[in-house]
């Protein structure tokens, strides 16, 4: 029993010696639908980069002689109402509405990191302050929100990501002090402040790392859904506009068509599809990799 | 158990008016002069400082903010829409039954369906039951609620032409919106049943309760169910309010002129009233169901009623007498 113990413990220290990165990753790679999800993910991120190599035609441009076309040899996803091809504005697309997913959830999750850290390790007035800030904010619906300040902000790229984050920056807030309220008390934090670690320093290199797990797994999971409500945005007239690509701003142009070229919506709905399901798969992955609760 | 309730009730009503505060405050940050406007590039100064003056945005902001306050929730006066010029109230109370129809049956459908699933998942952890769930769950869940509603159009009343794609006008036009909602709908009561069976399983008074020799399915019913059941229904709680805005997107879709197209409308016309009444009326009924959620849990659950009866024998009675009984 003892041996064996020891034993443990030995391998215990061996897996410490690696980055915390490698072991997640190759824990990932053991479940084979989070690999599959990450697989798809990167191919998707490779299409965004590599746009203008990729993309067979100007998605800007005009062909009054080819509307409304369905899928065909020359155009893979057919064409929309101005005979723009449609596979050019879906890998196009992919820039805007990934990095909206990205940047929407990012700018959440740092702003909702640095709130929630500072209420939860700092205390006191402040805490009270970002509380009561948090409680204002979540006193109107997440979804509501989102819609009432892009209305209010307008149209452009910042502008929508700044009004998809605002929907669950408090809820993290809110989280992640929660988390620390629990942590607080733990040695190895007064073991940093004995040795006289800047309070700064003890919040975000000390502290953060113990607490921010389950924030990274919303992260994960949260771009699926901010790009659905940045294509949910897009249609309801707000946030991005047409004639900029983007796959939500593309579903409701699709709209008007559904009789005459059901295929023009069939796509970018697909693909939101695929690529949501798949982040989200992967997100689910992570969070069985780094949630030791959930094991056995 | 009644301070219990008395508290949940004034936060209620704290939150509905915080977010009125929010919503007022918000919409009178926004650049530009709705004034101006509504009147058009031809307007002269004085017409526009004469319709500020209507509109009520002339004053300092405080003043305004009182007087609207006052207004909504004292004399229960909305005011008038900018844009149409007709009171609010009667557009709201006229339009609100299809939002809630929409969104209440999508939300108890969602359960109906969601619950029993996640449980199904729970109790066969790890079998092909549970993976088959949890994949069409994920699945599901990526699924924009307001693609799928297109899509129905295209099967149901283009190509099939069996359920009409917009209107009102009878039971007909609803299936399609409800039912687009759930299928998404359920995956989330789903994955929280089965997350929190799954923790409460581990627990030690279902191995006690096993070993004394119940049977099975009690053991399921009268053990698990009812520690599992708190968080869902927090959660289902939570959800009354994103599920009321999000209707705005199947009202868009299936054009039923529900409050959240009202509100949609409000947006685009700059009528700033009605943004915010939509607002705080969604804020309340979110604001309710989290008091009716809060409400259940602190009569089911033994640790609140505990909490809230042991303070008010304390203060009514030394605590002698307690020992005593």
């Amino acid at each position: 029993m003892l041996k064996s113990d020891k034993q443990q413990t030995e391998v215990q220290v061996k897996r410490k010696k690696q980055s915390q990165i490698v072991m997640i990753f190759k824990r990932i790679l053991r479940d084979r639908g989070a690999t599959f999800g990450m697989i798809i993910v990167l191919i998707f991120v490779f299409i965004a980069i590599f746009t203008p190599l990729l993309a067979p035609y100007d998605p800007y441009e005009l062909d009054a002689t080819a509307m409304l076309e369905g899928p065909s040899l020359k155009h893979w996803m057919g064409t929309d109402e101005l005979g723009r091809d449609v596979l050019s504005r879906m890998i196009y697309g992919s820039r805007y509405s990934l990095s909206l997913g990205v940047l929407g959830s990012s700018l959440g999750l740092v702003v909702g990191i640095i709130l929630g850290s500072m209420a939860g390790y700092l205390g006191g007035i402040v805490e009270t302050i970002i509380m009561r800030i948090c409680d204002i904010m979540m006193s109107i619906p997440g979804t509501l929100m989102t819609i009432i300040v892009s209305a209010v902000l307008g149209t452009g790229f910042m502008v929508t990501v700044v009004a998809l984050s605002i929907g669950g920056t408090f809820g993290r807030c809110r989280m992640l002090r929660g988390q620390i309220l629990r942590e607080k008390g733990r040695e190895y934090l007064e073991a940093a402040r004995a040795y006289n670690c800047g309070t700064v320093r003890i919040m975000f290199s000390h502290l953060l790392p113990n607490v921010i797990s389950p924030l990274l797994v919303g992260f994960t999971m949260g771009i699926g859904g901010t790009i659905t409500a940045a294509a949910g945005l897009s249609y309801i007239g707000l946030g991005i506009q047409p004639p900029t690509p983007e796959w939500g701003a593309m579903l409701t142009a699709g709209r008007d068509y559904l009789r005459k070229a059901p295929t023009l919506i069939l796509f970018p709905g697909v693909v939101i599809c695929i690529f949501c399901w798949c982040v989200n798969l992967f997100g689910d992955g992570l969070r069985d990799t780094m949630d030791p609760k959930l094991k056995n | 158990m009644w301070r219990y309730v008395i508290k949940r009730l004034f936060t209620t009503i704290v939150v509905i008016l915080v977010a009125a505060i929010l919503i007022f405050t918000i919409m009178n940050v926004v650049p530009g002069d709705p004034a101006a406007a509504l009147l058009g590039s031809d307007a002269t100064y004085e017409e526009i400082l004469a319709k500020r003056e209507l509109m009520g945005l002339s004053g300092p902001f405080l003043v305004r903010l009182a007087r609207y306050l006052y207004n909504f929730f004292i004399k229960w006066d909305f005011g008038n829409s900018w844009f149409y010029e007709t009171p609010i109230m009667n557009e709201v109370f006229t339009r609100i039954p299809r939002t809630i129809v929409i969104s209440f049956s999508h939300l108890v459908m969602s359960v109906c369906v969601g619950l029993p699933v996640g449980i199904l998942a729970a109790m066969k952890r790890g079998k092909w039951q549970d993976r088959g769930v949890l994949s069409l769950a994920m699945l599901f869940q990526s699924i924009p609620g307001f693609w799928l509603a297109m899509e129905m159009i295209v099967l149901f009343s283009v190509n099939l032409g069996w359920l009409p794609a917009s209107g009102i006008g009878s039971w007909k036009n609803y299936v399609m919106p409800i039912l687009a909602g759930v299928l998404g709908g359920w995956c989330g009561t789903a994955r929280q049943a089965r997350q929190s069976m799954l923790e409460v399983m581990r627990d030690d008074y279902i191995t006690t309760a096993r070993a004394k020799g119940v049977a099975e399915n009690k053991v399921i019913t009268h053990h698990m169910l009812p520690n599992a059941l708190m968080p869902v229904i927090t959660s289902i709680g939570g959800q009354v309010g994103t599920l009321v805005a999000g209707s705005l997107f199947m009202e868009r879709t299936f054009s039923i002129p529900g409050v959240g197209i009202y509100m949609l409308n409000g947006i685009n016309n700059r009528d700033y009233p009605v943004v915010e009444a939509v607002t705080i009326f969604m804020a309340g009924i979110n604001a309710l169901a989290m008091l009716l959620t809060d409400l259940a849990y602190g009569f089911v659950d033994p640790r609140i009623k505990a909490q809230y009866i042991s303070s008010t024998n304390k203060g009514r009675r030394p605590k002698k007498n307690h020992v005593e009984e």
